[in-house]
């Protein structure tokens, strides 16, 4: 049984990059506690000589030519952006 | 004249091919009934003058002698395909707003084939849910009722696709399944959803949830609708290197209504502890349709099938972690920030403001289990079990031809119940899950009514790229068991 803790959600939180408050964190511990109880079983299952399952295409990754094939579109890249100036992307400040 | 929104897709097709009417006539008369049923919340975003203008330009092409798969007829997208120009949310508060400068391949099949688009159906927000109750836009409601009235669960996460079809709202829809959100909503609102084969359907352009899950696929009023719809959606695209480059058949060929000598796969695994009679009694008579219709049935096992849905709640989480990453409030999307913030405030207050419940929950487990010291003992532990669960299938179809199980362990249920504990929800996918995670094609067919006169739906699952085996058993079923039963207000 794996129980979470509020420090361990408020790690997690962080690393999801979601501000959670306090009493959610609370809430979120028992949460993720009850999904990850649910998924303990898999423990059980013996799995000696398995590989895991990335994907169950059955295909090599296709290569393409390395050419350039669309550009000059920084119209649409920036159309939907919350904050653009100069035809950039606007970010808080992050270099001090 | 005729109910044109009570027509199948085939028939209107047909229809429209013998000059009774236009796709301006269908579009209109759609449009009508999105109207009369907006109190079910089908559609996030309406476009009735693109619908007409599509339809316009469609009865045009066809008066000049050409007309495509999907000639002249009105659909909805799930709220989750890229629609260029057309708002795009994913059910979330995080892409309100968002208008894509690109059309996903499968829409852009679609509209290339001349299908008509009426609006974006509704959805669990980002695809995860399983009773549409998790959209920011709102719960949508199904058109059916129980006996005591009350407003029931369309299913999920396809649900608005399904109550619009089910109320005639769009001749047919889109939908994606990740985990079932195809099969399971078809089954609660009586409609037929067919999840193809993984790789079958680009994913391009299609707001990903779990990329080694999500596949997209018809929801439809009969089994031959599927089928066509299906042979518009499908095909091999460069830009999505998990397409298969495989050709895509005669969908509709393959209803041949023959199934003699075919081997039915029977497992026992499916008949779980608590299993309300009615649905195994459901199970039962599927059975004995297409036994009577001539398939040999055969016990088969698939012995990891207890574990399909803790490996689902792994590795779909996982997925999603990662793939809704890309929402960081600078590039599309809400973004959150006070004066003074940092880059990671503005992410997480963006993200805190922009995700709804059951989103944070899923990408929080994906993170815990994809985090440094327990990586192994959830994530790889899950995909080695993902394999166990997939040499089941293999083994199975060694025997079979496809299998039949039922599509979801209920019928509807109401508004609000299941919700408080984010497991008992999880339930729901029990028996559509293994064969998303071993990326088999799955169709659902409405077979019977529960006592409390709601429809229940029958799962059939095929080999890889079987689609065809599959719709041809399933338009046996669908013929036995001649599902007539529509919505109050529906019939007829």
């Amino acid at each position: 049984m794996s129980s979470l803790d509020k420090e361990t959600v408020r790690r997690i939180a962080y690393l999801s990059r979601i501000n959670v408050s306090e009493e959610g964190l609370s809430e979120l511990a028992g949460d993720l506690t009850r999904i990850l109880d649910f998924v303990e079983e898999l423990q059980e299952v013996d799995v000696e000589g398995c590989e895991p399952l990335t994907s169950v295409a059955d295909l090599t990754l296709p290569l393409r030519k390395d050419e350039v094939t669309d550009g000059n579109i920084q119209q649409k890249v920036l159309s939907n952006a919350p904050m653009t100036d100069a035809g950039c992307f606007v970010v808080p400040k992050v270099v001090e | 004249m005729t109910d044109l929104t009570k027509l199948t897709l085939a028939e209107a097709r047909d229809g429209l091919a013998k000059g009774d009417y236009t796709s301006v006539e269908l579009t209109e008369a759609h449009l009508k009934s999105m109207d009369a049923h907006r109190n079910l919340n089908a559609y996030i975003t309406e476009t009735p003058e693109k619908a007409m203008e599509m339809a316009k330009a469609s009865d045009a092409k066809r008066a000049k002698g050409s007309a495509g798969k999907m000639e002249g007829l009105p659909i909805a997208v799930k709220d989750l395909f890229c629609t260029e120009g057309v708002q795009t949310t994913a059910a979330s508060h995080i892409l309100e707003g968002f208008k894509p400068e690109y059309e996903s391949t499968v829409t852009s099949n679609l509209f290339g084939n001349g299908a008509v688009m009426l609006g974006k159906a509704n959805l669990d927000e980002f695809a995860m849910g399983s009773s549409n109750t998790s959209s920011y836009y709102g719960n949508v409601i199904n058109p059916w009722k129980d006996k005591s009235g009350k407003d029931l669960v369309p299913g999920g996460s396809s649900g608005g696709s399904a109550a619009a079809v089910a109320a005639n709202m769009a001749l047919a829809a889109t939908g994606t399944d990740t985990g079932g959100s195809i099969r399971q909503p078809a089954s609660y609102c009586g409609i037929v959803g067919l999840k193809p084969t993984y790789g079958r359907c680009s994913r391009w352009g299609i707001v990903a949830f779990a990329s080694s899950l999500d596949q997209a696929g018809p929801m439809t009023k009969t089994v031959r609708d599927a089928a066509i719809m299906l042979g518009s959606m499908a095909g091999h695209d460069a830009k999505d290197s998990t397409s298969a480059p495989i050709a895509v058949p005669d969908f509709e060929a393959a209803l041949t209504g023959d199934i003699r000598g075919m081997k039915i796969g029977i497992p026992k695994e499916y008949r779980v502890d608590g299993m309300p009679e009615e649905i195994s009694k459901l199970w039962d008579n599927g059975v004995a349709m297409l036994r009577d219709a001539g398939a040999e049935v055969v016990d088969v096992t698939l012995p990891h099938t207890k574990y399909a849905l803790g490996t689902y709640y792994i590795v779909a989480p996982a997925e999603a972690s990662s793939n809704l990453a890309r929402y960081d409030g600078l590039r599309y999307g809400q973004r959150v920030m006070d004066d003074g913030d940092s880059l990671d405030d503005m992410y997480m207050k963006s993200r805190a403001a922009g995700f709804g419940k059951e989103v944070q929950r899923r990408i929080m487990i994906g993170t815990y289990v994809l985090s440094a010291g327990y990586y192994d003992a959830y994530y790889n532990k899950a995909l080695k079990v993902r394999r166990r669960i997939y040499q089941d299938f293999e083994g199975a179809f060694g025997q079979v031809d496809a299998i039949l199980t039922p599509t979801a362990p209920s019928a509807a249920f109401a508004i609000g119940e299941n919700e408080g504990d984010p497991v008992k929800m999880y339930l729901n996918d029990v028996f559509t899950v293994p064969a998303s995670l071993a990326g088999l094609p799955g169709i659902s067919v409405p077979t019977g009514l529960s006592a409390e006169g709601l429809p229940l739906g029958l799962q059939l699952i095929g080999k890889p790229f079987d689609e065809e085996t599959v719709l041809r058993v399933g338009g046996v079923l669908e013929s036995a068991a001649n599902f007539t039963a529509k919505p109050a207000g529906q019939e007829g």
